[in-house]
């Protein structure tokens, strides 16, 4: 193979594999939700870097069954899905496509995640966040749970339409 | 999404063999899992099934919380906590099988048991190394959220002081750990200060929760041989160094909900020994039993 077509080839596999979705948020990419790390080329073998969002996630197998089938069907005989642990995902990762589909599917996105590198400090009122309804724009929401139906999610009320939402909580 | 309309849909391997479970085969595939210079890699791995056992029992026990919690929102909570949980479990095992094979128990030849997996589903009471804060029954709610604050400060204090670990693996999952438990912290946190502040029933019943759970705090606090070598060869944490800052936290919690520390007697050793050094209390037993017993039946399984 030439090392232009070689080049051709990572091309392809960084994009079919930077459009695999998320197995639980559908309507984000992988690329998008800051998961795919890295895409590179050893001969004819290509690995993929994931990270995973938390320690638990169970779409991890998923992620990587999608990415080698979905490479597969665009030649890629040889993948080889790595987990990357550090540096730690953050909210911070999805990007500005990623944030705008999130709230076309009814779901908020995140705030700035806040920085860890000193001591944690206790939080014992309601995180307060600026958010505002990704149904009908009031910012007149309130927090029912820290935790939600996956993760990365915290639970919130629109106390205006009255509509429950999820909210991709910032770490 | 076509794609995800069946959980069964697109899973690689044999469909035949694949019983029990959809997950990586090794969560640690891909990281780098060399022993730093001067680290004693059986002292590693006994330290990592220190801190992955604290995980693993507490998830287990949260877990049976799941469809029995007060209201949705916190059965939810608590499933979501004990899945982190669960997800450190899994990293920390699989750090203690790669440092150090030998604490794995062995399995028919042939079986495919990933050594995450025969760490959990196939060592004895003695080789558990958890806390016995972590061990008993989950009680009412108000005893479960005073189990969780005190777990949930202890275990904060010390992943973030882990974040500098001379292993960069330990320091990978103590780095996204801190993350994860500072959600579960401030969820304990305002519990208690709700059930606390709330009716007379409410109070009564985190007081005596309270109580229930303090007899296991100090052993907390109570350096093991293993321990203390961690934190001489640099890969771990003393955790005779973190009463003070898990104390200043609780006391935060406590003189805002108009608690006072319970006076009662710590749980001593048996035979000298803690849960650090494979001693349970009699709940271990019975929460093995429950937790094991599929995975012992099938020692050939695929999980």
């Amino acid at each position: 193979m030439s090392t232009l077509s070689r080049t051709a080839d990572l091309e392809l596999a960084r994009r079919v594999a930077a459009e695999v979705t998320d197995p639980e948020m559908p309507m984000l990419t992988l690329a998008d939700l800051g998961v795919l790390r890295d895409v590179t080329q050893d001969g004819e073998t290509l690995t993929v870097t994931i990270t995973p969002t938390y320690s638990g996630c169970p779409a991890m197998a998923t992620m990587r069954d999608d990415l080698v089938h979905r490479l597969a069907d665009h030649g890629f005989d040889r993948v080889d899905v790595r987990v990357s642990l550090t540096p730690a995902w953050s909210t911070d990762w999805i990007s500005e496509e990623g944030r705008r589909a999130l709230r076309e599917h009814g779901i908020s996105a995140p705030g700035p995640a806040p920085c860890h590198d000193g001591p944690v400090p206790l939080s014992l009122l309601p995180t307060r966040r600026e958010l505002t309804c990704p149904r009908c724009g009031s910012a007149d929401v309130r927090l029912t749970s820290e935790f939600g139906a996956t993760a990365c999610k915290a639970m919130y009320r629109c106390s205006s339409c009255l509509e429950p939402f999820d909210h991709v909580k910032e770490i | 999404m076509s794609d995800h309309d069946s959980v069964y849909d697109g899973l690689l391997g044999d469909s035949e063999g694949w019983a029990f479970g959809t997950s990586f085969e090794d969560p640690l595939a891909g990281v780098d899992t060399t022993i730093p210079a001067g680290v004693d890699e059986h002292a590693l791995a006994t330290y990592c099934l220190m801190l992955g056992d604290d995980a693993l029992i507490y998830s287990h026990r949260l877990s049976q919380w799941t469809s029995n919690a007060p209201d949705l929102e916190d059965d939810i909570a608590l499933a979501n906590i004990a899945l982190d949980l669960l997800g450190q479990a899994r990293l920390l095992l699989a750090r203690a099988a790669a440092a150090d094979p030998a604490v794995v128990p062995t399995l028919p030849d042939g079986s495919p048991v990933p050594p995450e997996d025969t760490l959990a589903f196939f060592r004895d009471e003695a080789g558990f190394r958890n806390v016995r804060l972590v061990e008993p029954d989950n009680g009412d709610f108000a005893v479960t959220i005073a189990r969780l604050l005190v777990f949930s400060t202890y275990r904060l204090a010390l992943l973030q002081r882990l974040r500098v670990s001379n292993d960069p693996v330990l320091a990978a999952i103590a780095t996204k750990g801190v993350k994860e438990v500072t959600y579960h912290r401030d969820y304990a946190g305002r519990w208690f200060l709700t059930l606390a502040r709330g009716t007379e029933e409410s109070r009564r019943r985190l007081l005596a929760g309270l109580a229930l759970v303090w007899p296991s705090y100090d052993e907390l606090f109570r350096t093991h041989p293993v321990e203390t070598a961690a934190a001489d060869q640099g890969f771990g944490v003393d955790p005779s160094g973190l009463a003070d800052e898990v104390g200043v936290v609780l006391e935060q919690v406590l003189s805002t909900s108009g608690v006072e520390r319970p006076d009662v007697a710590p749980t001593g050793a048996v035979n000298g020994q803690m849960g650090r050094g494979g001693r349970h209390t009699e709940a271990m037993g019975r929460l093995l039993a429950e937790m094991q017993v599929v995975a012992r039946a099938h020692p050939m399984g695929l999980w």
